[in-house]
């Protein structure tokens, strides 16, 4: 008991104190796209050629534009550009509420996570119970995840938990491209859950299906299977894009 | 010398000429593998490659007393005598290949599908379902334990936690589990099938992702077969940073066991402190590339970033910033009599049962079988800086925790000692594309045991073949035989003390 207490003073409080203040990430972080069409030559595409999932938008007639729905954030992109105009900041809030804001090009307004609408804002807000759904992740997704309920980031103080029933749950969290053989658990877990509910899609895979896209075992993604409400695009996404995300959905953000 | 029977032998990440692999007879296949494997080699892979013009299967069994690998071949037909009743291990290299190509071990105690999916040869189906059949996960025969207050409990896909999917059926008397059967394949991907025709632009992204917790040791193996196929070895300072990386991984993993295996046995302290040490082994892997599980860091030919001195000064400061957390956080387990309690003569695998089976990694060094792929088949550094393979005897759950901890203290060193005398040079160079009808295999120790990969590659270069192997292929059955006779609330506690992949598994 005495050593217990010991460790308890060596291991100290080590929650984070993001939002508050700002989160510390690593330095090399892959995080917001930063696109400058400037520098493109014309009819360029060496980008739009590098990039195995098709992300990139370039060359004749098109103006530059990623997709961070398919992006797993690479780097082949950035390594086939001699001119620099693709580069990935530090800056971790990717998250979107409509499929098409996750369309980043110089001309479009970047739009982050609106909050949910009043009614479920209410019910939501101070208290979101999800059930997280794994249906082809890798357990990379899941793992980063599962870290929120770690005390470093102490999900539990926004009120956001991760409950053990669908009927517990106030939504789903899915992660992985949804294959074949996991459609059907996924559909009936968001059956089991109650009125009104929410879906978010997190992850490349859950997105578009990421690596594994147009697998012919997988099904690209939640789209088209169930509404989503929030996007939050990585591979997998860093912790801190999961959170800001989340609070940002629930309105938590606004006055940070 | 290890008798080679009708095998061509090689070594850990090299290639030959696939007209060099011997093509022996059905018959002397078989019983090849099942002399090689009384001899204690075991089966690193069994596969099946082929289309309509037939099956071929391979062999590639590894034997650890003399480093070596060896590979054979036979030709199929429709069927086959099953080697399972003399052979355990090939259990499920048996189903797999009647799944996949449609030829049956006729005789299979236990013939099952292994992941749902359709055949890789239209029509030729091993049960016999018809096309317009749906192919359901989990829809298969469990073995069920009939009589008075026997009972049945099934678990999964989706579990309470946030883990992967999969489906558990226990036989069960009271608390007392007669039997555990496991059902996988709801994260199959069908990477696999995928991979024929390649490699290509996404093929890299697919082996990072195949068992996204186990990044680096996929990627290695993945780096190591195209290296061998490309007659090319990599800079110095590459493979410092890959066993750096491979390490990390290690370190998080097992760092993240240790704190679930005491948050099982409900003794928080550890379980919070650990699952907070976990993160800092993760960022010292981003610190490296960005990204907490290494993705982009290692490529063909080398690797996608180099460490600078700063880099390496600041993993070494928070390394050792960890190991005194993680020492601390740990010791209160082994202190702890309710936890120990707990750990002590829970989920027992005997050094019979692991070696019948072939476990590898962690579960089966925890029955005391001293094997480690960075020993016994050294690739890359490991080949010049060695780490200690440690063991323990008991086979329970509490011989997983300690190997976990001893091994997590062999890595710190050893990542201190690599960051401490990083090579110069450059870390990538660039590889040619693989070479035409060539058979290269490649194993590294992940976290979870042996990783094994196998190409063979067409007249042009482009792989006919692509064969993954995860550790958790050789250790669900372990989980199961672990489970016999115990108390059915002890199941999540076993399976933490295993912690099998389920993506790596169902690919």
């Amino acid at each position: 008991m005495f050593k217990a207490i010991l460790a308890r003073i060596h291991q100290k409080h080590r929650t984070i104190k993001y939002p508050a203040e700002p989160a510390v990430l690593p330095e090399l972080l892959r995080g917001y796209p930063l696109l400058n069409p400037d520098a493109c030559p014309e009819e360029c595409r060496l980008c739009a050629d590098a990039c195995p999932f098709g992300a990139i938008e370039a060359g004749t007639g098109k103006e530059l534009s990623l997709d961070m729905g398919k992006c797993l954030f690479c780097t082949e992109c950035t390594g086939a550009c001699p001119q620099g105009a693709i580069a990935f900041s530090c800056d971790e809030k990717l998250a979107a509420n409509r499929r098409e804001d996750l369309l980043v090009s110089p001309g479009c307004e970047r739009r982050l996570v609106q909050a949910l609408e009043a009614r479920m804002r209410s019910l939501f807000g101070r208290s979101l119970k999800l059930r997280e759904v794994s249906a082809g992740g890798c357990n990379a997704c899941e793992a980063d995840v599962n870290v929120l309920s770690t005390v470093g980031f102490d999900l539990g103080r926004f009120g956001i938990q991760f409950v053990a029933s669908p009927r517990h749950a106030d939504g789903i969290f899915v992660t992985g491209p949804v294959t074949e053989n996991m459609r059907e658990a996924l559909l009936k877990t968001y059956e089991a859950v109650p009125e009104p509910k929410i879906v978010i899609a997190s992850g490349a895979c859950a997105i578009n299906g990421g690596p594994f896209i147009d697998s012919p075992e997988a099904h690209n993604g939640v789209d088209g299977l169930l509404p989503v409400d929030l996007y939050i695009p990585g591979c997998p996404p860093h912790p801190i894009t999961v959170l800001d995300g989340l609070l940002r959905l629930l309105g938590r953000m606004e006055e940070k | 010398m290890t008798d080679h029977f009708s095998m061509k032998t090689l070594y850990n990440g090299e290639s030959l000429p696939l007209a060099a692999v011997p093509l022996v007879k059905r018959e002397d296949f078989l019983q090849g593998i099942i002399n090689a494997v009384d001899r204690g080699w075991r089966i690193s892979a069994m596969f099946g490659d082929g289309g309509a013009d037939g099956v071929t299967l391979y062999a590639v069994l590894s034997a650890k007393s003399d480093g070596v690998l060896g590979v054979m071949r036979s030709r199929c037909g429709d069927s086959f005598p099953s080697i399972t009743p003399y052979c355990p291990q090939a259990n499920l290299f048996e189903r797999e290949i009647a799944e996949q190509f449609g030829v049956k071990p006729e005789g299979h105690p236990w013939f099952k599908p292994v992941r749902f999916h359709r055949p890789f040869r239209p029509g030729r189906d091993a049960w016999g379902r018809d096309a317009s059949e749906r192919i359901l996960p989990g829809v298969t025969d469990f073995y069920r334990v009939e009589g008075e207050e026997v009972h049945e409990v099934a678990v999964g896909p989706v579990h309470a936690g946030i883990i992967e999917p999969g489906h558990f059926r226990f036989q069960c008397h009271g608390e007392e589990v007669f039997h555990l059967e496991i059902a996988l394949g709801f994260q199959h991907r069908g990477i696999e099938a995928g991979l024929i025709g390649g490699p290509g632009p996404r093929t890299v992204h697919q082996m990072e992702t195949g068992a996204g917790d186990s990044t680096v040791a996929h990627t290695w193996a993945y780096c190591l077969i195209m290296e061998a196929l490309a007659g090319r070895r990599i800079p110095a300072k590459g493979e410092v940073i890959r066993a750096i990386a491979l390490e990390l991984e290690r370190l998080a993993n097992h760092t993240g066991d240790l704190g679930a295996i005491a948050g099982d046995t409900g003794y928080l302290p550890t379980s919070s402190y650990c699952g907070r040490i976990r993160g800092d082994f993760l960022n010292m892997s981003a610190v490296l590339c960005g990204s907490r599980f290494s993705r982009g860091l290692l490529r063909p030919g080398g690797t996608g970033f180099d460490c600078s001195l700063k880099q390496a000064d600041d993993l070494l400061k928070r390394l050792a910033a960890g190991r005194a957390d993680l020492f601390n956080a740990v010791d209160l387990i082994w202190t702890t009599p309710s936890v120990m309690g707990r750990l002590e003569n829970t989920g027992t695998v005997s050094i019979g049962t692991a070696t019948e089976l072939a476990l590898t990694g962690p579960a089966a060094r925890a029955c005391g079988m001293a094997m480690d792929v960075r020993q016994d088949f050294p690739y890359g550094i490991y080949q010049m800086s060695q780490i200690p393979v440690v063991t323990a005897k008991s086979g329970d759950v509490y011989a997983r925790t300690l190997v976990r901890w001893l091994e997590a203290d062999k890595s710190l060193d050893f990542v201190e000692e690599q960051l401490r005398q990083l090579p110069g040079g450059p870390h990538r160079a660039q590889i040619a594309p693989p070479a035409a009808e060539r058979i290269a295999v490649a194993l590294t120790e992940g976290w979870r045991g042996e990783v094994c990969h196998v190409a063979i590659t067409d007249e042009v270069g482009r792989f006919s073949r692509y064969k993954i192997v995860d550790p958790s292929f050789h250790n669900w059955p372990g989980l199961a035989m672990a489970l016999r006779g115990q108390q059915i609330s002890d199941f999540p506690l076993c399976n933490k003390s295993f912690n099998l992949s389920y993506c790596g598994f169902d690919l």
